[in-house]
């Protein structure tokens, strides 16, 4: 059928001049009776023309080249990929909220600010921080609000001196490129051989000059710093603060409050430990939590409830200002809250321990085939590691694109860097044993490929509809656009 | 909620890990740091859940809109949220296993095609957070282009974005000015011409500007430009189916409030951060893009390219720190955009421009009330009122009318003055119980 | 051309190659086959002025970007524009057409501290 149909023709090769999918009333007159010549648009812009149906055609063919999580398992490690309830679909978009003006007037408005204030709320209960800001629109971007928001914490002391954060190396890139746009200088620490913060290191690092230790807790190596408490005792004495970045938050949740590790200012991601979806990339949201003392300092405004009112309070002297224009992805935030919605203090402790049951089975499965880098358990994720003298030549990569032939998405390979041809194995609590069984199966088939036919496993894919991409050559000389 | 372990699979997990219980697995958090006591109410069923988010949606109040000021209300096409809410793109991640990641990675190329045919500009990213923020990335980069570090602002740029470029700039080493505007609501090209020097790294214009009103982008481009500085322009998508687009009048960076192209209002977000230059500047934009590229047999693929610009390899070098996107959005623009094509585009535009002309000529009817409209204007425009626009909005909305942006709350001479917006949206029948609600006021 | 034997070598892999008071610039045979198909070089800009050991360019491959440090100290007095077409110039021949730029050198006696070809291939050995 794809020699017929070729199966990724661009929109713009099926256009058809003078074909059209929209269609809207006539104007009574043309622009240039209302605008100056000199300002109007000189030529049309070259846009496909094609009908609805060809549209709905196209765009349906499209995500049939897809993998996604409602078809596919995605054993991502640090994306928390679990399932995405349908209800949330819909609920999220009901027509109030999605024609909500944010310049409406606030009395108009008092459903959507109830919700976001209710999932502040929310936030503030299960992490014990003081506040939380819904402003920023992604992970990273909560990180940056989150690393501004402490560099106004140290200059509202007066405390100029201070132009380090220090970053371990099995950070997530984000980190040191946030450290980076605050103005700061990023100072990279060891981990210690049990892949947690090793404290000497820490203690010979940490000084006046220190703004910040940005901690993932759990670790990207998959493990709890179990010196969290001292940890923060030692950033606390340097008169720096502890940001946590809560990427994994799913290991978890129901379990502990970050606010008792002695965490100042942490960001957490709705598109992972609270159900929205990832979209092939966004839209996320990124809240950000501060402990009492640094509060004040979160961006503009804030939902607040007065007198049992809600309204968007922008009188914040010491704020670091605004992260981004209107108030934050609000349609994101609504998913959220739906998610919190469905668990009370019991239930809520079980999506972390079955996320925790489940990378650890999945883990102990592999054992002798596949071997975790750190052998002990793991919270949410565990990190295999590859040797390719051992397997027949064959990297991370290749085990990653035999995969999907398999029918499963690759798991995070080749992060983090401190552990080699890493594989970095999530599987979320939402999960059946029987898909984990059929995971460890297909690694277990991959397993015995590598020693009779490793060839083939290099070579992977074969059942995708295109095979080993030259990325090579497409960087070299860029087709951005038709 | 949502785990599907039944009590004989927890058995049978528990026992290939060699132990008796879940809570062993939970000894790597010391147990001081336990916490059994979290303060959250009772749990609600998908039902419950159901009953109580539309009790919350019943308390928004649904008002006739005519607000814009960079949010508007558009017509958004059934196939829009039909084709982009399939969940084999809503649940997709990030496409860095290109193989099984085709379908999500030529939309994103298709977007950014069609944005720079809207736009007449070279290249596109895949997206940033908001039109706000896509300013604040392209001002950084015009610094690092430049080495210059002063950054000349409109007068008339959305207040929110020149908080947002503030808060994004602080630790930069650039400074930020305004350049003020003229009584008929557009920019000073005489103060442009006297305040630019050669440590100007870029000129931002808003065109539309947050008034509405439509630039004298080539003379702002040719003081730009004179003054050896890059011109970074924030247009409305939509106004380009009708004015001029940035890449006619040279602009170096060009970015946008996506939101207007098939995405609804959402009280302001998720919003689509449209991020665009000339060629020659590719390389210093943040954020994903996608190419073309060939498979191993010779086949079309697609595949995120560029990609040693970004955080996930040059790390605390990255120029930005972006990684999640807005790629629904994005999605939702470039189905949107196929929809329309070039006619369609064209249609929208126009009913905008005559819209909005068509509710100034009725406002300046009613008494008391005075348009501003020397200068062009696409579907916003300045009402002047005879009391405190705040006051309008009040009465307005006891009316069930939205009727605009209160410029007195960013700039306290306007006290009096409404910012009205028109869109495709408002029929005639509208405009005209506008006009009626506020003669009767 | 820039023949290796002939070149001073710094411990991050960069090689020199005196002509005169300006040294040519690029990166040893064994760094290119490190970083693997080169996709961009993102050159200095003439007339800038550098020092030992300060990261003057960037080499990118599909998954790295690898910072280059200046051998010696002095200006920038030409880049080698051919990559900016051909980046893999540098793959092909890193000791040829491949170099990255020249510095005009603000002390020559620099390159003394460098390590001769000899030295090099040890330090890569281990």
């Amino acid at each position: 059928m794809d020699e017929i149909l070729q199966h990724n023709q661009l929109s713009i090769e099926k256009s058809h001049c003078g074909r059209r999918g929209v269609q809207f009333e006539q104007t009574q007159q043309h622009a240039s009776a209302y605008l100056p010549q000199s300002c109007l648009r000189k030529t049309a812009p070259n846009l496909p023309e094609l009908s609805e149906f060809d549209t709905v055609r196209h765009f349906t063919r499209l995500s049939q080249l897809n993998y996604s999580l409602d078809g596919q398992f995605y054993p991502l490690g640090s994306c928390t990929m679990k399932y995405n309830p349908k209800a949330y679909d819909v609920l999220s978009v009901l027509p109030q909220f999605a024609q909500a003006h944010p310049f409406a007037p606030q009395s108009a408005l008092q459903g959507t600010l109830r919700a976001l204030y209710e999932l502040q709320e929310g936030l503030k209960a299960i992490t014990g921080l003081a506040a939380f800001t819904l402003q920023p629109a992604a992970g990273a971007h909560g990180e940056l609000t989150g690393i501004l928001t402490v560099r106004a914490y140290h200059e509202s002391r007066k405390d100029f001196e201070r132009c380090e954060v220090i970053v371990p190396d099995t950070a997530h890139g984000t980190n040191p490129a946030t450290a980076n746009m605050a103005g700061y200088t990023v100072v990279n620490i060891k981990s210690g051989p049990d892949g947690c913060v090793d404290l000497e290191a820490l203690q010979a690092t940490l000084s006046n000059k220190t703004a910040a230790v940005m901690l993932t807790v759990p670790n990207t190596v998959g493990l709890f710093e179990k010196n969290i408490r001292q940890i923060a005792e030692l950033v606390h004495k340097a008169g720096a603060l502890l940001y946590m970045d809560g990427a994994n938050f799913n290991a978890l949740i129901g379990l502990a409050k970050p606010a008792d590790f002695g965490v100042d200012v942490m960001h957490l991601n709705l598109h992972k430990t609270f159900a929205a979806p990832h979209g092939g990339g966004g839209p996320g949201s990124g809240p950000v939590g501060a402990a009492a003392h640094v509060a004040k300092f979160l961006p503009k405004p804030f939902v607040v409830k007065e007198n049992g009112v809600y309204k968007l309070e922008a009188d914040r002297a010491e704020s670091i200002g605004k992260m981004k224009a209107f108030y934050g992805n609000a349609a994101v935030c609504l998913r959220g809250l739906c998610y919190l919605k469905q668990f009370d203090a019991t239930t809520l402790k079980t999506i972390a321990e079955k996320a925790i049951l489940n990378a650890n089975y999945v883990r102990a499965k592999l054992k002798g085939k596949f071997n975790a880098f750190f052998d002990t358990n793991c919270m949410h994720e565990c990190v295999l590691s590859i040797d390719p003298h051992a397997m027949n030549g064959v990297h991370t990569s290749d085990v990653a694109k035999r995969l999907l032939d398999y029918g499963f998405y690759a798991p995070t390979i080749y992060f983090p860097l401190i552990v080699p041809e890493a594989m970095m194995i999530e599987p979320t609590e939402t999960e059946s044993k029987e898909m984990l069984d059929a995971f460890v199966t297909a690694l277990e088939k991959i397993y015995d490929e590598i020693q009779t036919n490793p060839e083939l496993v290099k070579a992977a894919p074969h059942t995708q509809c295109v095979e080993r991409i030259d990325e090579v050559s497409a960087a070299r000389q860029p087709n951005l656009r038709w | 909620m949502f785990t599907p372990h039944t009590s004989q699979d927890e058995q049978q997990m528990l026992q290939t890990l060699g132990i008796s219980s879940l809570e062993e697995l939970l000894t790597q958090i010391p147990a001081a740091l336990r916490t059994k006591d979290f303060n959250l109410p009772s749990a609600l069923t998908e039902q419950q859940l159901t009953a109580y988010l539309h009790e919350l949606a019943t308390q928004n109040k649904p008002l006739k809109n005519f607000i814009g000021a960079g949010c508007y209300e558009h017509f958004i096409p059934a196939a829009v949220p039909a084709l982009s809410g399939r969940g084999e793109f809503l649940t997709a991640y990030t496409p860095y296993q290109a193989e099984a990641s085709q379908g999500t990675l030529q939309t994103i190329y298709e977007f950014q095609s069609c944005i720079c045919a809207l736009m007449e500009m070279d290249v596109a990213t895949a997206s940033h957070y908001d039109g706000a923020t896509a300013l604040a990335e392209a001002v950084l980069a015009c610094g690092r282009i430049t080495g210059r570090k002063e950054i000349l602002v409109s007068a008339l740029l959305h207040p929110h974005y020149k908080e947002v470029l503030k808060t994004y700039t602080k630790h930069s080493g650039l400074t930020i000015s305004e350049v003020k505007a003229t009584e008929n609501g557009t920019l000073d090209v005489n103060a442009l011409q006297t305040q630019i020097s050669a440590a100007t790294a870029c000129v931002v214009l808003a065109n539309p500007n947050f008034l509405g009103y439509v630039e004298q982008a080539e003379k702002i481009e040719e003081i730009t430009h004179g003054a050896g500085a890059l011109l970074t322009a924030l247009v409305n998508p939509i106004s380009l189916g009708v004015l001029q687009t940035p890449g006619s009048y040279q602009a170096d960076f060009a970015v946008a409030e996506g939101q207007v192209l098939g995405n609804p209002m959402s009280f302001g977000g998720p919003g689509l951060g449209i991020l665009t230059s000339k060629k020659a500047y590719m390389r210093q934009l943040p954020g994903r893009m996608v190419g073309i590229a060939k498979d191993h047999q010779g086949r079309r693929a697609f595949v995120l390219t560029l990609q040693a610009r970004e955080q996930h390899i040059r790390r605390e070098k990255a120029a930005s720190n972006i990684c999640s996107n807005e790629a629904i959005c994005a999605l939702n623009a470039v189905i949107y955009l196929t929809l329309l094509g070039p006619q369609g585009l064209k249609e929208v535009a126009e009913l905008n421009v005559e819209r909005a002309h068509q509710l100034a000529e009725k406002i300046s009817q009613v008494k008391g009330f005075s348009v501003l409209k020397k200068d062009p204007f696409f579907n916003e425009f300045v009402v002047q009122c005879p009391v405190a626009a705040a006051e309008v909005i009040e009465k307005m909305a006891e009316r069930g009318i939205a009727a605009g942006y209160d410029l007195g709350t960013t700039c306290a001479s306007m006290k009096n003055c409404l910012l009205v917006c028109a869109t495709e949206m408002r029929t005639e029948k509208d405009l005209q119980a506008y006009a009626d609600a506020l003669g009767g006021i | 051309m820039y023949n290796q034997e002939n070149c001073r070598f710094a411990k991050t892999h960069e090689w020199a190659f005196a002509e005169g008071d300006v040294a040519v610039v690029g990166i040893s045979n064994h760094a290119q086959e490190e970083i693997s198909d080169i996709v961009f070089v993102d050159l200095p800009k003439v007339g800038q002025k550098t020092e030992v050991g300060k990261n003057c360019c960037v080499v990118e491959s599909v998954k790295s970007a690898s910072e280059i440090y200046a051998p010696v100290s002095g200006e920038i007095v030409e880049v080698n524009e051919a990559l900016n077409a051909d980046p893999a110039l540098v793959n092909r021949e890193p000791h040829g057409n491949g170099w990255l730029f020249k510095i005009k050198m603000a002390n020559p006696a620099e390159l003394d501290n460098l390590l001769d070809f000899n030295a090099y291939q040890a330090t890569i050995a281990k």
